[in-house]
């Protein structure tokens, strides 16, 4: 019955502290704008400390918020959350921002690029992945994602005179939004045949009953997201994007923004669809196990360490789907989302300490090819010493944090119990042991190989660097020897509203 | 269970001091070998001395019951705890991975391999040694996976950047074969933490819980161990990377290697895979005497075959464990001792056989058996060091290797109950012909190395006598416990014996000991 009389409106009641962080963001961009505007060239320098601040200053709120143990804060009918899951995602994208600022500082002021517009996109991006950890909402999803994309597609392209960064940027955006564009189909579909955009409403709306519309829309909803966390076949623009962009910007694009889609897949499958798991469990195993294999295959033969970077960073990501091609079992469900998040912590702090130690080596040999890390411990014996760790930590050998992801995620797995899980579950286990193949053949460089053209200059570490190194390797260590420490903030007590709990 | 010992640090003490002269030896400049060396030196002769300690603080009495025994929390979310604990079986495997570390580095001294950096050298021998002890002393599956890891990366620059001229295949070889291997393991772990409820990953509540999985599952969960385990051991099929990993190894790596790591996996069956899965080890016991005796023959035929002193070294390893595995399999208490025996006694003599081939390399540049020859002559001590590890290899009574070996065929004569008998005996037929082609390759190897007058080209006056002089004073200090450990236990098993056997019985109890 359309009742002739409107409601009359309320204002919603808004908890400004859950929203603190992203307000903090909000206010940043537009002050680091105006700077931009106003601040003579000789001092844009100054906007590097300010955006770090910044940033700093917006994870403050996330970090009062874990403390005040104030339970799940809703906002807007529901639709925006503050929970656990959030708050510690949204952790990893500040921190994991805090660091590529770290990695950009001296980076942006060797190449003469422009400053304000970059700290501006990488803010705004930010932003995007901090409203992306607590939207519950098909249209805040949505405009997180663009929010998250769009300056990541103008930072790929940063450096505007190289080819390879203009590729770099173009493949990045054409497929992005190919990938938006499906994935708008999928939620179109979605809500024209449950009338909601709120994840919980649309997840009692499909039940368990699958009619070809709504599995046609979960799937095309899934293959947008596979495309952003670059799962195999969705991946081919990593690697050339990779390559392409500024090294910094490589490292927020494999990390953070991979984080993010990874965190609106979880949202989406565990709020919105978790009673049609017999669409996506199987989606998620071919996935996921095509992923990591052929990850791991295209990166054995590559001679480009960030080429190779690229390829592990996908077949890292199928690691990463493995627990939601079981996610849907009976009491799966939040070991799966722990494994996740974990394997997230830990990924993202070995691996932005792997582009670290790649941007120390390349100020030196102005080389990306692997074949330049020769004899790197010979006369670089520290930071050789922290790329093996990182190494063994994306191989997941022990003591370091990547071993603690995998174990999670197999965890995961063998605990669904089926044969599938168990099949997959080998398949990884073969597919850590190949990924040794390349992560062993940059060992193998810096340890076993001679130093190409004998030069032993020693590196210069810039201290924005070292600092970023300190906090990569601290945290990859104490991830992989206490990883009681990471499992602390992956024991989310679920996510909010997840399974419809 | 009982504590045994109000001592319960010392085994933490013990695993993690090296750790801790690694923190030290980063502070040293590279420069200063000699101050870098005496820092790991002093840290495995302190982390010895808490061996030391361990052994005269040890209950005999009470050998099977674990002791020293901390349990802390570690990784509570996923029911994994700090949980170490030492027995019968852990103590001469414990104690032995610290000896030998220390002589390793003692011998070093003045034997840092090519390209130097007798730093990074030996704090990668120190981070081996708490991977090596840790394993022995750990009680939690999850534990003993993080220790067992931890022991890959150094060896895979021992053998890498150390190593010989095709060093880099096969430090590579060594890697993947053991990852793949350890990939399995984890995947077996996890199965048995769900299988039994997923309440703990402590071995004592898996010990009392596995026997409850269904039989099919265990046959499963235990194939996964067995791939992880039998990488390690090496087991033929799955040995071909030891031969490779020892040749281009340096000294210390092949001796290391041969006393302490291959023992990891044999410990791994001992410890983990038989007791907790009894109804799978009953079916896959056959299968392992089968795969252990092929083992024993195929590496004495590869003994036989090889020209190389040190590729001929390694292949006798395939054969001695080929024994231990025999011994295993029969799951008697019989043969468990003996197995466990036999990983002491192969850990001293081939040890100590890889030390004198090391050595002989260094005198000669060259392991080639053709070019060698005169030993005796040349070197007598050297050379009768060497005869007297070959008969000890070759399970001489009144050596050492006699008692890993002997006992371990006897008790395929009667295996436990359950197991055919008949496959047994002929297992333990085979494995007697294998101790006669072990005297054949190890008598061969010494008579063309050491008998007759040094060949034309290392005769006296043609430019080698700089480098060809006998056994020198680091070489004496490094050797002289591993003899001396070879005659006692050799005259005086029962000194082990007596440590081992409450162990293997209670390791055993679902055998019916």
């Amino acid at each position: 019955m359309l009742s002739t009389v409107a409601p009359a409106w309320t204002a919603p009641i808004i908890d400004y502290h859950a929203l603190a962080p992203e307000m903090v963001l909000a206010g940043g961009i537009v002050l680091i704008v105006l700077l931009d505007l106003f601040v003579s060239d000789a001092k844009k320098w100054i906007l590097t400390p300010i955006t770090s601040f910044i940033v700093l200053g917006s994870f403050l709120p996330v970090l009062t918020l874990a403390l005040n143990d104030g339970g799940v804060r809703s906002l807007f009918d529901g639709r925006y959350m503050v929970d656990d899951f959030s708050l510690v995602m949204k952790g990893l994208f500040l921190l994991s921002g805090y660091v590529v600022i770290l990695l950009t500082a001296d980076h942006l002021r060797e190449g003469d690029y422009y400053q304000g517009e970059y700290w501006f996109l990488l803010l705004t991006s930010l932003l995007g992945m901090i409203m992306m950890a607590s939207s519950r909402d098909l249209i805040s999803i949505f405009v997180s994602l663009e929010l998250l994309s769009i300056p990541a597609y103008m930072m790929a392209a940063w450096r505007k005179r190289d080819l390879r960064s203009n590729e770099a940027g173009i493949k990045y955006y054409l497929l992005g939004v190919f990938a938006s564009a499906l994935m708008l189909y999928g939620m179109s579909l979605l809500y024209g045949i449950s009338g909601s955009t709120k994840l919980v409403d649309i997840s009692k709306y499909l039940g368990t009953d699958l009619t070809s519309v709504r599995a046609l829309a979960v799937f095309f909803i899934i293959v947008g997201f596979a495309f952003k966390v670059s799962a195999v076949p969705f991946h081919t623009w990593a690697p050339d994007t990779y390559q392409g962009a500024p090294t910094p910007v490589t490292a927020f694009l494999s990390v953070a923004s991979k984080a993010a889609g990874f965190v609106a897949l979880v949202t989406v499958i565990f709020v919105g669809f978790p009673g049609s798991h017999d669409v996506w469990q199987p989606a998620f195993w071919i996935l996921s196990a095509l992923t990591m294999t052929i990850g791991n295959v295209l990166a054995l033969k590559q001679t480009n360490i960030v080429r190779m970077l690229a390829y592990s960073s996908i077949a890292q990501g199928g690691f990463i789907l493995m627990p939601l091609a079981v996610a849907g079992i009976d009491g799966v469900a939040n070991s799966a989302l722990r494994a996740i998040v974990t394997y997230l912590l830990v990924y993202a702090a070995t691996n932005l300490g792997v582009f670290a130690v790649v941007m120390v080596v390349a100020r030196k040999t102005r080389s990306g090819e692997i074949s330049s890390y020769g004899g790197l411990f010979s006369y670089a014996p520290g930071v050789a010493t922290l790329m093996t760790m990182f190494m063994a930590s994306l191989a997941g050998i022990p003591p370091f944090g990547g071993w603690f992801g995998k174990f999670a995620a197999f965890q995961s797995l063998v605990s669904a119990g089926t044969t599938w899980a168990y099949a997959l579950a080998i398949i990884g286990g073969l597919n850590s042991a190949v990924a040794f193949g390349y992560y062993g053949k940059i060992l193998r460089e810096m340890w076993m190989k001679p130093v190409p053209d004998g030069d032993t200059t020693p590196l210069t570490v810039y201290s924005s660097l070292s600092v970023a190194l300190v906090i990569t390797s601290v945290a990859t260590l104490v991830l992989g020897t206490f990883p009681g420490i990471a499992l602390h903030f992956g024991d989310i007590a679920g996510l909010a509203g997840a399974f419809g709990k | 269970m009982e504590v045994l010992s109000d001592h319960n640090w010392v085994l933490t003490v013990g695993t993690f001091l090296p750790l801790v002269g690694v923190l030290i030896m980063l502070f040293i400049p590279k420069a200063d070998e000699a101050l870098s060396k005496a820092v790991a030196i002093g840290t495995a002769a302190a982390t010895l001395a808490v061996g030391v300690f361990t052994l005269a603080q040890f209950n005999y009495d009470k050998a099977g019951e674990m002791q020293f025994v901390a349990n802390a929390e570690w990784i509570s979310v996923i029911k994994s705890s700090y949980y170490i604990g030492l027995d019968g079986i852990s103590l001469p495997l414990y104690f032995l991975s610290m000896v030998i570390t220390l002589l390793v580095m003692i011998y070093s001294w003045n034997h840092v391999p090519s390209p130097g950096n007798a730093k990074a050298f030996y704090i990668l021998m120190l981070v081996l040694q708490t991977g090596m002890a840790g394993t022995f002393i750990a009680r939690d599956l999850v534990l003993f996976f993080v220790f067992f890891e931890l022991v890959l990366l150094p060896m895979y620059f021992m053998i890498g950047v150390w190593g010989g001229e095709n060093r880099q295949y096969a430090s590579l070889k060594f890697f993947l074969y053991t990852m793949f291997g350890s990939a399995l393991m984890l995947v077996a772990f996890l199965a048995l933490f769900f299988t039994t409820g997923a309440e703990s990953f402590s071995i004592p509540y898996l010990i009392e819980n596995g026997g409850e999985i269904a039989k099919n599952t265990q046959i499963w969960i235990f194939a996964g161990m067995f791939v992880g385990f039998a990488v390690k051991v090496p087991m033929f099929p799955f040995h071909t990377w030891l031969p490779d990993a020892h040749t281009q190894a340096p000294t210390q790596g092949s001796v290391i290697l041969a006393a302490i790591l291959l023992k990891l996996g044999t410990y791994g069956f001992v410890r983990i895979a038989i007791p907790i899965l009894p109804d799978a080890a009953l079916e896959w016991a056959p299968w392992i005497g089968l795969l252990a005796v092929i083992g024993i023959i195929y590496g004495a035929l590869g003994c036989l075959a090889q020209t190389d002193m040190k590729r001929l070294i390694a292949f006798s390893s395939v054969a001695h464990m080929g024994y231990v595995m025999l011994g295993i399999s029969t799951l008697t208490s019989f043969g468990m001792n003996a197995a466990m025996f036999g990983m002491v006694a192969h850990g001293l003599i081939t040890g100590m056989l890889f030390f004198v081939a090391g050595s002989v390399k260094e005198r000669y540049h060259t392991l080639e058996i053709k070019r060698l020859s005169g030993m005796l002559v040349q070197m007598p001590k050297l050379g009768w060091i060497l005869g007297f590890c070959a008969m000890a290899s070759l399970g001489l009574p009144g050596l050492a290797g006699f008692w890993g070996e002997f006992p371990a065929i006897l008790s395929a004569y009667q295996p436990a109950e359950g197991l055919n008998v008949t496959v047994f005996r002929v297992y333990m037929v085979v494995a007697a012909i294998g101790t006669v082609l072990a005297a054949g390759y190890l008598l061969w190897l010494y008579q063309r190395t050491a008998f007759g007058e040094p060949t034309a080209e290392f005769a006296a006056g043609h430019g080698h006598d700089e480098d060809i002089h006998d056994v020198n004073k680091f070489e004496w200090i490094a050797w002289t416990p591993l003899l001396i450990a070879i005659v006692v236990f050799g005259v005086y098993p029962q000194l082990m014996f007596k440590v081992l056997d409450p162990a293997v019985g209670v390791t055993l109890k679902a055998f019916g000991g």
